[in-house]
């Protein structure tokens, strides 16, 4: 589904985090955020699904205003945010217990442990997995939502450079399996140049979106991303363009 | 048998206080009503044992069902707080003030109040153990990660279901600490129940037998209150081990 956002503000008591912005995401297409650390980027997640309320502007999902908590939005929270208590499985399987469609979702969630690299692990709890095994439950959480818009908030924040570069490989994979809309905010620009297929860069306090970069490449590996220093460079020096120096 | 080591020292380190106290009773001939022996405790254990186990399921009945009435008002009146800051704000520092009332006081004008029955003698138990279980609740459930109840909200869940699914689960643990102190208090505040008035239970025959000088029995019976604390204490982690395998893990690690 096409996502639009229209002069979005948000300001946590008197502090201004959102100034009017504004940005869209084509249906089906994969598209970062990438923004220095505090410039309000799960902000932004946040506002969409509801969680918070903005100040001023309005969210569009094909043309339709939504307000308050809205099911249009899977959202992968900043940290795995597994809950200790439950198997993997029935972790995986939130959306279902919430929605009451529980024993559908496991049958469900049972086809799909095997491509998340979970086969096996349906019965241990969060604790006795690897940093990167948690990351993908919570992103196959995500994925067993009924919601056409995947929210991930830095879902590779959290790891190693090498799990990390891993569960890069493997979500560029999935997207195509996944077909879905994706809005990804992070701050690692490899990662944002890696995965999407446009990238919107946030400056900072208030945030709005200073520049935006399409990217069309549709062979991605490793060697093509160490090959793209122009837009390596190109995307810092936008991003240095609007933080002050004190 | 290295692992063993530090589970034996205390079982070590209390034999030989009994051994000490054993032979310095038989030293200098300490009358019974002044001291008795560990020998003459545990003779009086054995000849007591019935009578000893039918005041002690009166006990443990009532401390059992203090505990219980603790639990479910401690759960509720945690949620109510935990909804309404306010509540929380006004009630809050009124019960830490009802802990600093002596039981001891306390449970004589329970009985002005309800008889001699069972009833004062459970509501001492739970003037006991609710502070423990409520303020161990009440903290676990202030202290949710926000971004959980963010999540299932986000998920379309309302405000019960984020209680149902995050809130309570996720204030489970510290409940279990706050009742694992409650069920070592629980036998202790019945006995001071019973010992202000009653006519059955280990309170009321603890004080027969120290009216009589047979200071042999009030330790025998003083064995078992320690032995049953001590159960009630095991009960909980017990349950904790069976119903809730994911902590079983950090169980270990912090043993008490
Ligand atoms: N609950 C809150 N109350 C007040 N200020 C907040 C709160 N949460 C975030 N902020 C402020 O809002 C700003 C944006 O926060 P946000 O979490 O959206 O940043 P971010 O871009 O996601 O950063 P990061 O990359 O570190 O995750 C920060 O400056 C932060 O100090
Ligand atoms: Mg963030």
């Amino acid at each position: 589904m096409k996502l639009r956002v229209e002069g979005l503000t948000f300001a946590y008591e008197q502090k201004k985090i959102l100034d009017n912005l504004d940005f869209s995401v084509e249906e089906g297409a994969f598209v970062s955020i990438l923004g220095p650390s505090g410039s309000g980027k799960s902000t932004i997640l946040k506002l969409l699904t509801g969680v918070l309320k903005p100040e001023k502007g309005e969210i569009l999902v094909d043309g339709q205003k939504i307000g308050g908590l809205s099911s249009q939005f899977a959202y992968m929270p900043q940290n795995d945010l597994l809950f200790p208590w439950k198997t993997i499985l029935d972790n995986v399987c939130l959306y279902g217990e919430i929605h009451g469609s529980l024993k559908e979702m496991r049958r469900e969630a049972r086809e799909h442990l095997a491509e998340f690299g979970l086969a096996g692990y349906e019965d241990c709890y969060p604790s006795q997995l690897s940093g990167g095994m948690r990351q993908r439950a919570a992103f196959l959480r995500t994925a067993l939502c009924r919601a056409d818009i995947l929210l991930l908030d830095e879902p590779f924040g959290a790891l190693d450079v090498i799990t990390r570069g891993e569960m890069q490989d493997w979500l560029l994979n999935m997207r195509k399996k996944l077909n879905r809309t994706v809005v990804l905010v992070t701050h690692d620009m490899d990662e944002a140049i890696y995965l999407s297929d446009r990238i919107l860069i946030l400056n900072q306090s208030p945030a709005r979106i200073v520049d935006e970069i399409a990217i069309e490449e549709r062979q991605r590996n490793r060697e093509w991303l160490y090959g793209q220093g122009a837009m390596r460079r190109e995307i810092y020096g936008r991003i240095m363009d609007y933080v002050d120096i004190k | 048998m290295k692992k063993y080591i530090p589970r034996l020292a205390p079982v070590l380190l209390i034999l030989i206080l009994l051994l000490i106290w054993q032979a310095g009773v038989e030293l200098f001939h300490v009358p019974l009503y002044v001291l008795p022996s560990p020998l003459q405790v545990i003779r009086a254990l054995a000849e007591e044992l019935p009578t000893l186990i039918s005041h002690g399921g009166v006990t443990v009945a009532e401390a059992l069902v203090g505990m219980a009435i603790s639990l479910v008002l401690a759960v509720f009146l945690g949620i109510v707080m935990d909804c309404f800051p306010l509540v929380r704000q006004g009630l809050y520092p009124v019960l830490v003030v009802t802990q600093t009332v002596p039981m001891i006081v306390m449970a004589p004008i329970l009985i002005i109040y309800m008889g001699f029955g069972a009833a004062p003698k459970i509501l001492t138990v739970v003037l006991m153990c609710f502070f423990p279980v409520a303020v161990s609740f009440s903290d676990g459930l202030a202290q949710v990660d926000e971004e959980y109840v963010n999540l299932v909200r986000s998920y379309g869940a309302g405000r019960i279901q984020a209680y149902r699914l995050v809130k309570i689960p996720a204030s489970v643990p510290p409940l279990l600490s706050g009742l694992k102190v409650a069920a070592t208090y629980s036998i202790s505040g019945a006995v001071v129940g019973e010992w202000i008035g009653a006519t059955q239970g280990l309170g009321y025959y603890l004080l027969r037998v120290k009216n009589s000088y047979m200071l042999d029995r009030v330790f025998a019976c003083v064995a078992v209150i320690i032995l049953l604390s001590l159960g009630m204490n095991g009960l909980i982690r017990l349950y904790q081990y069976q119903a809730f395998p994911y902590m079983r893990r950090k169980a270990n690690a912090q043993r008490f």
